[in-house]
């Protein structure tokens, strides 16, 4: 196989079986947690203004009092990094193409030198999360194996991206094609690794907000 | 497996729900539920961490209702929960977790820590491994009556003191009383003047209430212990006594588990809804306070902060009744930083304060650190607060870092200073 059959194939069968595995696997874990179920609160409900589970699924998104100090590099790092994660896989050109052919969805994106910019700093910024999950004592004391790879799985296709758009390294061609399969590797991943989050915080943030929120406390 | 080990494990599976299952797929392992923990950032240990402190939890959730979970068990890659390890984390479990709740405040994807706390303790006891101190305390609950062994007889005693330091009346019994009291036994040992401070405010606002012979005990030793059965035992004494009487509320007192326990936690303990309303004291003085009837002759003239305890704000939900009611009868009150639902725990709740080995002692020494230091940035020498475990264990904190600090009951010094 040479760089253009594999680039066609990750493009074309591989592509469908990552997403179908994806699919799949994500519809398995959300039956597999969610149909747990959840036994009624018996106790009569005090109401209070912003206690709710919605009003958490928001508020939540934001650092509690005191907390950012405590914690920058987690609060400031994850910004960044998500942030940049979405402009570049939602809103760079090429990426809404590919949307558009498979759903017929589109929406308009932004120049392609800024979402340079907006990659540069989210690889940097990974590169720094990476380094302070190492060097915190919690953070390295609760780190797994799994901490590990779900990172290799978002850093890869964020770098291999890049050095194809740039063509740098490999001939963009096999770039592309290593990009699209790291991919590829990430929806088949995401659903059985911690990166499953991007899905369960809002109904973890619900739960959370929703138990408080009965004994009328915001959270 | 031992039987035991197993009763444990399969009380682990019947606690688990979506709640659960969602909270452990979310965490992201990024220790920021460490930095709301006095015991991490005290100590600066990482394995007081509260997500590490549910690894049993989760692994039992794993290998029992994930796919890879379960295949993981079949082939025997997964590490099997054993009593060694069970035993190895009831330090973390409850020496070093009040369940004050301030973790669930912070975590990023919404994880209620305190909430699987409280189910990973189920699985604690059945199998053994809760601490000694809150299993005595259990038993003492269950087969006499409270946690510290107070009977009847003895309450009587204190009542006729009450009765006649106070120069009020405290009913005994009374069918179709408007409020039935509940007391914890911390008060009526060590703090008997609130039941003449309650007494002096029932009677001046008008208000019918008795104390039941057959449940005047708050407290719930089966609720800290992590014990369902216990608990539901404890809190059917309530809620038969007060039926019973035909009370249409039930008080619950300055006590923080015991208002989660009766309030909270009753109703699904018993598995219906009560045939009362569960009023905890600073609500039902708030309430007196916004009709005009708490009237106060004076104020205190010393400045004072204010501790609010985790189980009756944060986690109980009376968050506004506490300060209004202190400015009531106050000069000067000087809030913590971290106040009201974000405030830092005394170090001794969830059971904690019935733990007496030497090590669990000086651990709750450590994390108090962080109250004291709280303490002293308000720059005050009085605090009031509204839990008998609080106070206790504040107290024995204050004693042992030989702190100018005085402490003060909520209800009692608006009793003290209420209009004659």
């Amino acid at each position: 196989m040479n760089e253009m059959e594999l680039l066609t194939w990750a493009r074309g069968p591989g592509l469908n079986i990552a997403i179908g595995l994806f699919i799949l696997g994500m519809l398995w874990r959300l039956v597999e947690i969610y149909t747990l179920g959840r036994k009624k609160d018996l106790a009569p409900a005090r109401n209070a203004p912003g206690a709710s589970g919605w009003h958490t699924v928001v508020r939540r998104s934001m650092p509690p009092h005191g907390m950012l100090k405590r914690s920058p590099i987690s609060y400031i790092g994850g910004y960044i990094f998500h942030i940049g994660l979405f402009i570049v896989v939602f809103l760079f050109a090429p990426h809404i193409k590919l949307v558009d052919s498979l759903l017929g969805l589109s929406w308009p994106g932004l120049p392609s030198q800024v979402i340079d910019a907006v990659t540069v700093v989210t690889l940097a910024t990974m590169l720094l999360v990476l380094f302070d999950r190492i060097n915190n004592p919690v953070k390295r004391y609760l780190s797994t194996v799994g901490d590990y790879a779900a990172w290799m799985l978002t850093f890869l296709p964020l770098l291999t991206g890049f050095l194809a758009v740039k063509h740098l390294l490999l001939p963009y061609t096999t770039m592309l094609a290593l990009h699209i399969l790291s991919v590829e590797l990430l929806l088949v991943a995401l659903p059985f690794t911690k990166l499953i989050h991007v899905f369960t915080l809002f109904a973890s943030r619900w739960y959370n907000g929703d138990i408080s929120g009965k004994r009328g406390v915001p959270v | 497996m031992s039987a035991s080990l197993q009763k444990g494990i399969n009380a682990l599976k019947e606690v688990i729900d979506a709640p659960v299952a969602s909270f452990f797929a979310s965490c992201v392992h990024c220790g920021l539920c460490a930095e709301a923990c006095l015991f991490y950032t005290e100590t600066g240990d990482p394995k007081y961490t509260p997500i590490h402190k549910l690894e049993p939890l989760k692994r039992v959730y794993q290998q029992e209702y994930t796919l890879l979970g379960r295949l993981a068990k079949m082939t025997g890659l997964a590490k099997p929960v054993t009593d060694d390890e069970l035993e190895a984390w009831s330090e973390l479990v409850y020496d070093s977790c009040t369940m004050c709740g301030r973790c669930s405040m912070v975590c990023p994807v919404g994880n209620d820590l305190t909430y699987m706390i409280r189910k990973l303790r189920e699985g604690m006891a059945v199998s053994g491994h809760a601490p000694e101190g809150i299993v005595n305390a259990t038993k003492r609950t269950v087969e006499l009556g409270g946690p510290m062994g107070l009977k009847w007889p003895a309450v009587q005693n204190v009542i006729k003191h009450v009765e006649a330091d106070s120069g009020h009346k405290v009913p005994v019994d009374q069918a179709g009383a408007e409020y039935m009291v509940l007391l914890s036994s911390m008060e009526i040992v060590n703090y008997p003047e609130y039941i003449g401070a309650l007494a002096r405010i029932f009677n001046k606002a008008g208000i019918t209430w008795t104390l039941s012979s057959e449940a005047f005990e708050a407290t719930n030793a089966g609720i800290q212990i992590g014990n369902s059965d216990l608990a539901r035992e404890i809190v059917s004494r309530i809620v038969n006594a007060a039926e019973k009487l035909g009370v249409k509320k039930v008080l619950s007192p300055e006590c923080g588990h015991a208002y989660m326990a009766i309030r909270w936690e009753g109703p699904n303990l018993v598995g219906r809804p009560f045939k009362f309303e569960v009023v905890h004291v600073l609500e039902l003085l708030d309430e007196l306070r916004a009709k005009g009837v708490l009237k106060m002759k004076d104020k205190l003239k010393t400045p004072v902060t204010l501790h609010d305890p985790c189980q009756i704000v944060r986690r109980g939900g009376v968050l506004n009744a506490p300060e209004a009611l202190l400015k009531e009868v106050v000069v000067e009150f000087r809030p913590m930083t971290d106040h009201g639902k974000m405030n830092w725990c005394c170090g001794g709740g969830g059971g904690a304060s019935a733990i007496h080995e030497p090590a669990a002692e000086e651990l709750r020494f450590t994390a108090f650190k962080r109250k004291k230091a709280q303490i002293e940035e308000t720059g005050v020498n009085t605090m009031v607060t509204f839990c008998a475990n609080c106070r206790i264990t504040l107290e024995e904190s204050i004693d042992h870092f030989e702190m100018n600090t005085q402490l003060l009951g909520l209800t009692e010094l608006l009793a003290e200073h209420l209009e004659d």
